[in-house]
């Protein structure tokens, strides 16, 4: 039961991306097409299980003044195996990718997850919040490339779903939807309906914008 | 011991760095020989697209195959000749590296800003049915906007008409300069020419339109719109590996023999 809750709780209830706006810069990059996320989010779902057990595996030995780099060598390490192992049996995608892969070094969501859960909980236990820190992430990349890809370049994985008026059909592409600020109008859309369907999510407003004349009340 | 003793600090610090450097040097040393043929497939792939022959989607026995029509060869740049060089082993990063086989290019020379100029480059000659001399498939790279761009130029047998021209590797903006990839700008190199009737390099790429009237129209491709420092990089490399310091001295030879690829 427990588990299960470590797993599937940053998918909705506190997604990194969506609740906590970590690894935002990625979801804008790799979310033209579906195929690119899928990778994407595989690449980051790995390290991210793999970097959460390794540091909780350590976590009783490492000194507190290091603790970062020793975190950040974890990481990197894991990343540069993927990247090369990316190389050797993707390569199409890793021309593309490899850039991106680069830079899950700096994704705030690994680190993020390795300083304030794995350096704490059991080995076990970190690997499953990664492991669902990593959904949770998929899960927004995913579907924000979905309509990325659609409404952008009329096909899905690749697949051609709206024929396009290029090729003869009737579908007229969106080119907004392949840059970068198309993803966060799908983002921002994505919070507003997570956070109706769960309102528990919306923050209090850290200060209220107050008529002057109500103001003047208050001081008398 | 104490965690935050400096003792355990150097301690962990080494045992992690020990263990990690493992780890990538694993992964990279046995997964080498696997990236190595996908490099070199690529590569294949992208001679292969220029001269038309590729497929999209085509099995990679299929890719070998036609690959296998095409004959890669090691040319001398100064000397202009074919050498017998083993074309297969060929290093362009090795024989940058090595001072006995490239020199570096001084500013004034150095119209694509790639530093050094090698000796010997890898070209490609695509044979016709009777066994002659089609076409020839060669390197070419220098620096745009953002990054090199490394690319072929496709050439006919009389060696000043392009056949066709392709980056395959480079980081110049998506839409802007990165429309160098854009198939419509890239079908209007076919059937330019590098060379007018003296033999002097005219090859450029203009500003804009260039005059579908003018009498130099032949010799001219349009720029990139938005795209200027892109366009003048491209227009320069091409005139670097095709002037004196280039291919220029192969291509007389290929003129003045009309070279036979039987030898």
């Amino acid at each position: 039961m427990n588990k299960m809750k470590t797993i599937l709780d940053p998918v909705f209830d506190n997604n990194p991306i969506m609740l906590q706006i970590l690894g935002i810069c990625s979801a804008l990059a790799v979310t033209t097409s579906m195929v690119l996320a899928l990778i994407m989010s595989l690449a980051l779902t790995t390290v991210l299980s793999l970097s959460n057990a390794s540091v909780s595996m350590i976590r009783r030995q490492v000194p507190s003044n290091i603790r970062i780099i020793v975190q950040m060598t974890i990481i990197s390490s894991l990343v540069i195996v993927v990247d090369q192992i990316l190389k050797a049996y993707y390569y199409d995608v890793s021309k593309v990718l490899s850039v991106f892969v680069g830079l899950i070094i700096t994704n705030c969501i690994v680190l993020g997850r390795a300083e304030a859960y794995a350096m704490q909980n059991p080995m076990g236990m970190s690997f499953l919040d990664g492991l669902g820190n990593g959904l949770g992430y998929s899960f927004v990349l995913m579907s924000v490339a979905f309509f990325r890809e659609l409404l952008g370049s009329g096909s899905l994985f690749g697949y051609p779903v709206l024929p396009l008026v290029t090729e003869g059909g009737w579908y007229q592409a969106n080119g907004l939807m392949l840059l970068p600020p198309s993803a966060f109008f799908i983002i921002g859309l994505m919070i507003w309906a997570v956070r109706s369907w769960k309102p528990v999510q919306i923050e209090q407003p850290e200060f209220r914008i107050i008529v002057r004349q109500q103001k003047e009340e208050l001081s008398r | 011991m104490e965690n935050n003793s400096i003792k355990k600090i150097l301690l962990v610090a080494l045992s992690l760095s020990l263990v990690c450097s493992v780890v990538v040097s694993v992964a990279a040393v046995s997964l080498k020989p696997i990236q190595k043929i996908n490099k070199t497939r690529d590569m294949h792939v992208n001679v292969l697209q220029l001269t038309g022959l590729y497929r999209k989607g085509q099995s990679d026995e299929q890719t070998e195959k036609q690959f296998a029509m095409i004959e890669p060869r090691v040319v001398d740049l100064q000397k202009g000749r074919l050498t017998d060089l083993d074309a297969h082993d060929f290093e362009l990063a090795k024989v940058l590296q090595d001072p006995q086989s490239s020199r570096a290019l001084s500013r004034k020379e150095d119209l694509a800003q790639i530093k050094r100029l090698p000796a010997y480059m890898r070209i490609y000659l695509l044979k016709n049915e009777d066994g002659g001399l089609d076409r020839i498939v060669l390197p070419i790279y220098g620096y745009g906007l953002w990054s090199t761009l490394y690319g072929f130029l496709s050439l006919k047998a009389d060696g000043t008409t392009i056949d066709g021209l392709q980056f395959y590797d480079h980081k110049e903006t998506p839409g802007l300069g990165g429309e160098v990839d854009n198939p419509a700008w890239r079908a209007l190199w076919h059937n330019k020419r590098l060379y007018d009737e003296q033999g002097r390099l005219r090859i450029a790429v203009v500003r804009g339109r260039a005059d579908r009237q003018a009498e130099d129209f032949v010799y001219r491709v349009d720029g990139l719109s938005g795209a200027t420092l892109t366009s003048r990089g491209v227009s320069k490399l091409v005139q670097f590996w095709f002037g004196p310091l280039g291919y220029r001295n192969f291509i007389e030879t290929l003129k003045q023999e009309s070279l036979s690829v039987h030898e």
